[in-house]
């Protein structure tokens, strides 16, 4: 490595230098500061188009937006949450933690890690350019439902379908890295058994996205043929179905909901042993538990359709298995709860966004276990009640879970302590500000309010404009984050030991912090 | 056994609320209701009750998986609070060690798949109830259309086309809004009380959804398909919904309006509608058996353009974009007039721009036409007659 330093020509500017060192790194660290930071700037711009659809919906009547443009907004916001924010961040969470935590000194694929990060920057360049062209950005909702997106779909759909193509690349890549990473370069005596639970759930989600994204892809060239190539497999007038197309969607859609969250369960799973002072309760357990809701996430993608008019037996089938998901997950609460029961528990910033996260994402399983319920789906489907149940899912979910671990492992990655008083006000804004802003949704959904619509009766009026407050204080927490992570990386609160954490646990925190940009040459014995 | 007795109180607790749902539900509320500002109580904080045996079934679902969850959240949220407190370093500085038992994991697989099954039951009994389209007494074929719905009684073949009536000047925020705002129609659906009513619902374009809270049911309307729902209400009344699945840019703008009238009134309005049908079939041959003037033509025009054309391409002819093209100087409106009569009546295949040869008679769009002409600055100055519309029908 160092020889290789010498080969770059002295006489380059050294900013150009700079600019190619991130361009052309292969190193795990650096490439996972790059995921991390690209799906900041996301989560800016998905939220910001969140502002902008809320501030229209403050009040009833049309008062900024023209009704194509709010559904643009609603469109991009779920596709750029979805695919931009939460899953490179969890990408770089993997690469960052992953070799750290098994001994390896780097991911086992590096070029490779090059690449697949570097295609998302192009993937939402042409996505987001979309806002730009005639006919205005991709308006039909981030599930792209036919013929709303084949037959009257803008011209920009089309972007909207490679973009979607090279993002489902850049995971398949992402994530056949972190499989054989996870295969082959683990630490002498690293029995899979012993492996931390993030490294588990990512493992699990890695799968998990080999085996879907690809149907996404499918999905995607479908309408592609259909929109320009005169197949009509979404389209009854040619002898296709639209109800395929939810069919092929959904069977992406739901293993996807697990891909946004099995991470989040894994460092759930990190954060509150090392907090509570005590191993993690139920181990074999919490790995069992994972594979089997991702198992269980393959066969329930029929409850997103309920309305679309399927046989009884196939309605039944799918209320079933959506239940089934209630048993492993509640094993996972429990377990985590299990682990708190007699520690000797602090609350750092880490442990509030993990202790946030099983209360909030619990309250979204809930409002899932309900919307598992055929009958009931029937009232609730597609309106504000689940958009409460998924933001609760994703927003407590996965959002809280990934700051956590950056609370958790930032004094390990940049060698300073974050300052904690800032820390433990961004945790209690963020909850003040989200539950106003999603927790009203269920009784607007309730109500009778429809998800997705520009303009709505003025019973909803009150609960809305709480909503929109909410949204509001929540988008401005995101700026005091990024002040906390900006203010630690340029020296916070102090220096952090290699510890970190008194009783944290694990390969990562043997090493110094901030962890050198070469770790584990040689590979640790673990016993 | 300590650790049984709270599961028992949930067991007996569940029992209860089967049995007097609405009674826990209110005195739980009650509570919470006292907190909140008075204007939230009057939209309503619970799952519509609705006038129908379903959606009264199915909100009493919606309590019990509700109760479910509450007993079981209490129970969670309320050890893990405990521990929070009672279990911080300050307090209990000395970690215990435990960290595994088979016999806990079991139990607490097990008894949350007991819960399951028994919310289960009661769920799979009323969805079988529900998916009972047998024995209908009336059938109504609900077509959705970018953004309206079109209802048709396929037994006595009258048909006719609901939209949304609130003006845009509400929307616009240049009056102030009525009391159902986005929830009004101009023409509804009329179904009987006491009789079961089958809905069956299609779509002329892109897949819509068909709500109606009171009565619980909510289908989608797919087009090229046939799904089918129904209702049977016992109170008269107008029960309104919207359009429940994102259907373009006007999806808020697609209410569902229905008036439950007795069996006999609903027989007076099925005949009142013949006749109707009739008066405007010989209205159609008056209008087009004569001549009409610019004067006569624009104020009915304008009438029409601002109820079914404005939305999209503006009230000002300035339309939006590439999708919903300009009136103002527009090649169609200022071309050959046969090219504009053929654009209106059959409209542009896969776009939003329908046929409007269905929905409005030929003094409409003989009028709307004239309009387009000669609006919007461009002074074409020529006069469509509805003759010449039922020509190139």
């Amino acid at each position: 490595m160092i020889a290789h330093a010498d080969t770059i020509p002295p006489a380059r500017h050294p900013l150009i230098a700079w600019i190619l060192r991130w361009i052309l790194t292969t190193n795990h660290k650096e490439i996972g500061t790059l995921y991390l930071c690209f799906s900041f700037l996301m989560f800016i711009a998905g939220g910001a188009m969140a502002m902008v659809f809320r501030l229209e919906l403050a009040q009833p009547g049309l008062q900024y937006l023209g009704a194509d443009f709010y559904n643009q907004m609603v469109t991009l916001h779920g596709l750029i949450m979805v695919f931009g924010a939460v899953m490179p961040a969890f990408v770089g969470l993997a690469n960052w933690m992953i070799p750290l935590m098994i001994g390896a000194p780097d991911m086992a694929l590096p070029r490779l890690n090059n690449f697949s990060f570097w295609i998302l920057p192009f993937a939402f360049f042409m996505l987001l350019s979309s806002l730009f062209m005639q006919g205005g950005a991709p308006n039909f909702g981030w599930t792209l439902y036919a013929p709303l997106s084949t037959t009257y779909g803008p011209p920009s759909t089309d972007y909207l379908i490679f973009g979607v193509h090279l993002m489902g690349i850049s995971s398949i890549l992402g994530a056949i890295n972190i499989i054989v990473t996870i295969f082959n370069l683990r630490a002498p005596g690293m029995t899979l058994m012993k492996m931390p639970l993030f490294v588990w759930t990512w493992l699990i989600t890695a799968f998990l996205l080999i085996m879907v994204m690809p149907v996404l892809a499918g999905a995607v060239t479908m309408m592609l043929t259909d929109r320009h190539f005169g197949t009509s497999f979404f389209s009854a007038a040619g002898g296709g179905d639209p109800v395929m197309f939810q069919h092929v969607f959904w069977f992406f859609g739901h293993p996807e909901v697990y891909i946004m969250i099995l991470p989040g369960f894994g460092i759930a799973s990190q954060i509150i042993p090392t907090f509570a002072r005590k191993k993690l309760f139920g181990y074999n357990s919490m790995v069992y538990a994972t594979a089997s809701i991702a198992f269980l996430s393959f066969i329930v993608w029929g409850h997103h359709m309920f309305t679309t008019g399927m046989p009884l037996v196939a309605e039944l089938f799918f209320m079933y298995m959506t239940m089934l998901i209630a048993v492993p997950t509640g094993v996972k609460v429990f377990n985590w709860v299990a682990t708190m029961w007699r520690g000797a528990m602090t609350f750092e910033t880490p442990m509030l966004f993990a202790v946030g996260f099983v209360v909030m994402f619990t309250i979204g399983g809930f409002s899932g276990l309900m919307l598992a319920i055929v009958p009931a789906d029937f009232q609730y489907h597609d309106t504000f009640f689940v958009v409460a149940h998924l933001h609760y899912v994703l927003y407590p979910g996965a959002i809280f879970a990934m700051m956590g671990a950056i609370y958790y492992w930032l004094p390990k990655w940049c060698g300073n302590m974050y300052n904690e008083r800032l820390g433990k006000i961004h945790f209690w804004t963020a909850v003040f500000g989200l539950n106003l802003t999603f927790f009203p949704m269920h009784f607007a959904g309730l109500g009778g309010m429809p998800r997705r619509i520009v303009d709505y009766a003025l019973p909803f009026a009150d609960l809305n404009l709480v909503s929109s407050i909410g949204a509001g204080i929540l988008g401005l927490t995101q700026f005091l984050f990024l002040y906390i992570v900006v203010d630690a990386v340029r020296g916070g609160s102090g220096k952090a030991t290699g510890q970190v954490w008194d009783s944290a646990e694990g390969l990562e925190w043997t090493l110094p912090s901030p962890a050198p940009l070469h770790t584990f040459h040689k590979p640790p014995q673990v016993d | 056994m300590r650790a049984c007795r709270p599961i028992a109180t949930i067991s007996a607790g569940v029992g209860a609320m089967i049995r007097f749902p609405a009674l826990l539900y209110r005195s739980l509320l009650a509570g919470l209701l006292l907190t909140l500002p008075h204007s939230v109580l009057a939209q309503g904080w619970d799952m519509r009750e609705g006038v129908t045996d379903i959606s009264q079934r199915i909100q009493t679902l919606h309590h019990v998986s509700l109760f479910v969850c509450l007993a079981v959240g209490i129970l969670v949220f309320g050890a893990m609070f405990y521990t929070i407190i009672a279990h911080r370093r300050s307090v209990h500085p000395e970690p215990a060690n435990f960290h595994e038992s088979t016999k806990v994991e079991v139990i607490w697989t097990l008894i949350p798949t007991l819960i399951l099954i028994g919310m289960a039951v009661p769920a799979t009994i009323t969805l079988r109830d529900i998916e009972d389209n047998s024995d209908a007494d009336v059938t109504v074929l609900i077509t959705g259309s970018q953004w309206k719905w079109h209802y048709q009684y396929v037994d006595v073949g009258i048909g006719f086309y609901s939209n949304l009536s609130t003006p845009l000047e509400q929307i616009n925020n240049e009056q102030e809004k009525g009391e159902h705002y986005l929830l009004e129609v101009d023409n509804p659906l009329v179904i009987p009380s006491g009789l079961k009513v089958r809905f069956l619902t299609a779509s002329d374009d892109v897949i819509h959804s068909w709500w109606v809270p009171d009565f619980a049911v909510k289908q989608d309307a797919i087009p090229g398909f046939i799904n089918e729902a129904w209702t049977l209400v016992d109170v008269p009344g107008v029960y309104r919904g919207q359009c429940t699945e994102l259907c373009g840019m006007n999806h808020a703008y697609m209410p569902v309006v229905v008036e439950v009238v007795s069996a006999e009134e609903f027989n007076t309005w099925i005949e009142d509608q013949r006749i109707a049908m009739e008066l405007a079939g010989e209205a159609a041959v008056a209008a087009r058996s004569r001549d009409w003037s610019m004067e006569e033509l624009m104020p009915i025009g304008e009438a029409v353009y601002i109820q079914h054309c404005a939305t999209c391409h503006q009230p000002d002819g300035s339309g939006q974009g590439i999708t919903y093209p300009a009136q103002a100087g527009s090649l169609i409106a200022t071309g050959p007039v046969d090219v504009h009569i053929d654009r209106v009546l059959n409209g542009v295949v896969d776009t939003e721009m329908q046929s409007w040869a269905p929905q409005l008679s030929d003094l409409d769009i003989a009028a709307v036409i004239t309009y387009e002409r000669n609006a919007f600055g461009n002074d074409m100055g020529d006069l469509v007659q509805p003759l010449t519309i039922f020509n190139s029908r």
